[in-house]
């Protein structure tokens, strides 16, 4: 599919070298990528491995702290979008830029009107002439309130057009398509790169990697771990690099010591963004003192099994018992009353950024640090200072929740959480973001409440995380499981190749 | 306490604030801004009369205040007090006017609750298209207003005019339904320890209280708050109908403590200088109710500075409006100002956050 021509022509862009720091992390560490006119370039890698972070430097939303950037062999410096879009570069984010009560023509033209006078014609022009050159079907006169998200998306690519991009970066453009429009949007890709545009694909799906791109380059915490021809290498491979080679032996970790089942779900579906199908016929059970891993490429479906797990998403069907309590369908205060902890993938959708430490650790049990609806201040307090020392938690008791670091937001949720003893724990991603000494606290915390006998769901894109901590695993795939594997047992390439969605017949 | 170093900084950043910007249009009205300011702010409080008369009209702005000021701590965004405020006087005046010579005591209760069921039903039909179709509450809250001050129009061009006068104006409410004077010799009356009684009940239940708690939660963190288990559309609800209770309670209080009737203009805008009143107390009930006694002051200094500097007692108004604009420009220089810094450290996350979603 490659539409290069023979000669290795010269690069569009290119970035040489690029470093970002921010604070303790290394976003980016040297990263070196070339995009050649004509093709689709895929970049891939797990969340936080820097794509995003390096997508922004290219369309000066970020300043590197190292390394160069060059269009068409000249070093150019992109301090601003405005930059970007003069070096011909143009970026189709998740979230559009667009006005709604505007005109889809308004829109295009806005930004870069190029004097007084509004050149509405040419850019009526340009969407008549896109819609038959790229199918870019969009009626030019309709209003974006009333577009679908699709179309909304072909108008955020018109836009790039009518500012004359050849390089047009699209930051995961599939993940709030249909089936439908993915197709359409693939055509569209298509005849683009014919054109002689470089096309920058970010996605985390690996089947739409494999039909698309003609290059793709995998990033794993900041650096380039490989950047090959996307005939030379399969989706399980893909899968692999993304989620690297261990780094280091796992911690010690007693042998699982499985009491009866604590947690059961069965045939469990739901439906996830744009009421599409998510969660799919769903069945498995998790024992006291037993960690169950729920691997996957992120936009599988864990997202929303971790939501109806913790009560707030409704299943459309299936039951979820916790301790023998019926809990699908129920709202957070029944399912933490059931026994069930919950530490979600954001933590900030968990605490209340603009209250205090101390508060922020009682908000799931009022009942029981209060008096006839009256707050006991003291104890809350007290308890406060207990938890503070015990999880070792680097703030005071009034100290508001959003001055913390990301570490100590995460302890201040785990003592909530685990100070209650949980029978069953529903985590995800709990170390996303966290520097080594936090990551490895939260771990040996989880693993002691696993020998205290907890049932624990353990969801996470980090697949060492998962092979350390885990028990048992399972392998979601479009919203199914596509396989279960003993942890002790598991091997790299088989979870590759099952989280690439090569099901195995159980 | 650096909370209320904060807050003494934060207030008297805005008067000097405001003191520089308006300084130029008083000396355009051909006074010398210190006196004018001198006669605005201090003059009033000079003699006993308008020392008294500052309380008496810092009343319904205490209780539109404090309605405004708890609906918005719940992120409610009630625009309609002045809305409440005329149904709960056309609920306090109709009981006063059939009160007859009943008990005072069996009496004001009445036209109080009546007030407050007024107001908050005023209130309903907003916080119900909010809580169950996810309405924005500024527009219809908001609109709800004129149609209020129609309805009291309609009311005293018709059924209620006065019969004797032939004035679009209600009758006197019977003796039984006024308000008790506090102070002999002024106009200072009952509404005031009633505003400052539920001033005080508000600032307890949302300090310490688990009710309190709550609203703090969905007014700051609608998810976190719904992830703990906390029923954010109840919550909103009861807010919304408490603070339309508040603010009704000030148009019964205006009825029977100051106009003795219903009249068209009862209310001279006293539900959006709630607002005012709001956040310049930073929605925090003590410095709430200190704000309302500051709007007062400039209420009457803005009568008698008319009078004494010849300058239009328009003034008032053009300093209370300036009054809000820098504070929420003040509030939100120094919001952000201070969330900058913990904005760098938390660029990563950020941006993790832009690549999950």
């Amino acid at each position: 599919m490659a539409a290069t021509g023979d000669a290795p022509a010269t690069p569009i862009v290119e970035l040489r070298s690029i470093s970002k720091r921010f604070g303790d992390v290394l976003a980016n560490d040297q990263v070196d990528l070339s995009l050649l006119a004509g093709e689709v370039h895929g970049v891939l890698g797990e969340n936080g491995a820097g794509k995003t972070t390096l997508m922004r430097i290219l369309y000066g939303l970020s300043i590197p702290d190292d390394g160069e950037i060059c269009v068409d062999g000249q070093p150019v410096h992109i301090a601003s979008p405005k930059d970007a879009i003069n070096a011909g570069i143009g970026m189709v984010t998740q979230h559009f830029a667009l006005v709604k009560t505007m005109t889809v023509t308004e829109n295009i033209i806005l930004g870069r009107t190029g004097g007084a006078i509004l050149d509405l014609d040419r850019a009526r022009d340009l969407v008549q002439e896109s819609a038959d050159r790229f199918g870019l079907h969009v009626d030019p006169d309709r209003l974006l309130a009333d577009l679908s998200v699709g179309e909304q998306q072909r108008v955020e690519i018109l836009k790039a057009l009518y500012r004359e991009c050849r390089v047009l970066i699209l930051d995961e453009p599939t993940a709030v398509l249909t089936p439908q429009e993915i197709r359409a949007l693939f055509s569209t890709l298509d005849r683009l790169r014919a054109s002689g545009m470089a096309i920058v694909f970010i996605s985390h799906k690996l089947p739409e990697v494999m039909e698309l791109t003609d290059r793709v380059t995998v990033l794993r915490r900041g650096r380039v771990v490989h950047s090959v021809e996307t005939e030379e290498v399969d989706a399980a491979g893909l899968a692999s690099w993304m989620v690297g080679r261990p780094g280091e032996p796992p911690e010690s970790k007693t042998h699982a010591k499985p009491g009866a089942t604590v947690l059961e779900v069965s045939n469990l579906s739901a439906l996830g963004r744009l009421e599409l199908p998510a969660v799919s016929d769903v069945t498995f059970a998790v024992a006291a003192g037993e960690i169950l891993g729920v691997a996957g490429v992120s936009g599988n479906g864990q997202t929303e099994l971790a939501e109806v797990l913790s009560g707030m998403r409704k299943p459309t069907a299936g039951s979820i018992r916790a301790g023998g309590v019926e809990i699908a369908g129920e709202g957070p205060s029944r399912v933490v009353a059931a026994g069930v902890g919950r530490i979600p993938e954001d933590r900030h959708e968990a605490l209340v950024g603009d209250m205090s430490v101390a508060y922020n650790l009682v908000l799931e049990h009022l009942e029981e640090v209060s008096r006839r609806g009256i707050l006991d201040r003291s104890r809350i307090r007290e308890s406060a200072l207990a938890l503070i020392d015990r999880f070792s938690i680097k703030a005071a008791p009034d100290d508001l929740i959003w001055t913390l670091s990301g570490g100590n937001i995460q302890k201040v949720l785990l003592a909530r959480v685990l100070v209650r003893e949980p029978q069953v724990l529903v985590v995800s991603q709990p170390t996303r973001g966290l520097d080594i000494g936090a990551t490895r606290y939260v771990r040996s915390e989880l693993l002691a409440m696993r020998t205290k006998g907890a049932a624990i769901v353990l969801i996470s894109e980090d697949l060492d995380e998962l092979l350390e901590l885990s028990d048992r695993l399972i392998v979601f795939y479009e919203g199914r499981i596509a396989g279960r594997v003993d942890a002790a047992k598991a091997d790299r390439d088989r979870l590759g190749s099952l989280m690439a969605g090569h099901t195995e017949v159980a | 306490m650096t909370r209320w170093r904060r807050r003494a900084t934060t207030a008297g950043l805005i008067l000097l604030g405001t003191f520089v910007i308006t300084a130029p249009f008083i000396m355009l009205a051909g006074a010398n801004p210190f006196a004018a300011y001198g006669e605005f702010l201090i003059s009033p409080l000079t003699s006993r009369y308008s020392a008294l008369e500052v309380l008496v009209s810092s009343i319904p702005l205490i209780l539109t205040g404090v309605s405004v000021a708890l609906a918005f701590r719940a992120g409610y965004w009630n625009i309609g007090a002045e809305g409440q405020l005329l149904m709960g006087a056309v609920a306090g005046a109709g009981i006063g006017m059939i009160a007859g010579d009943q008990s005072r005591f069996l009496v004001i209760p009445v036209v109080i609750l009546a007030g407050a069921a007024a107001g908050a039903l005023w209130a309903l039909a907003p916080a119900l298209l909010r809580v169950k179709l996810g309405v924005d509450e500024v527009v219809t809250t908001m609109l709800l207003n004129p149609v209020a001050l129609l309805i009291v129009t309609a009311l005293l061009n018709g059924p209620w005019k006065n019969p004797e006068t032939g004035f679009p104006e209600s009758e006197r409410i019977a003796e039984s339904a006024q308000f008790p004077i506090l102070v002999p010799r002024s106009r200072l009356h009952l509404g005031f320890l009633i505003g400052l009684a539920i001033a005080g009940i508000v600032w307890f239940v949302l300090s310490r209280t688990v009710a309190g708690l709550r609203i703090r939660a969905i007014g700051t963190g609608p998810k976190a708050a719904q992830f703990a288990g906390i029923n954010v559309g109840r919550t909103l609800l009861t807010v919304a109908l408490t603070s339309g209770a508040i603010a009704g309670i000030a148009g019964a209080s205006e009825v029977s403590g100051i106009q003795f009737r219903l009249t068209s203009g009862l209310s001279s805008g006293f539900g959006y200088t709630g607002i005012v009143v709001a956040t310049l107390g930073v929605l925090a009930m003590p410095t709430v109710v200190l704000a309302a006694l500051l709007l007062g002051d400039l209420n009457v200094g803005a009568g008698s500075a008319g009078r004494v500097l010849g300058v239009p007692s328009q003034l008032g108004d053009v300093i209370q409006a300036t009054v809000l604009l820098v504070t929420v420009g003040v509030l939100a220089y120094r919001r952000y100002h201070v969330r900058t810094g913990a904005q760098e450290v938390s660029e990563v996350e950020a941006i993790e956050a832009v690549d999950t979603s």
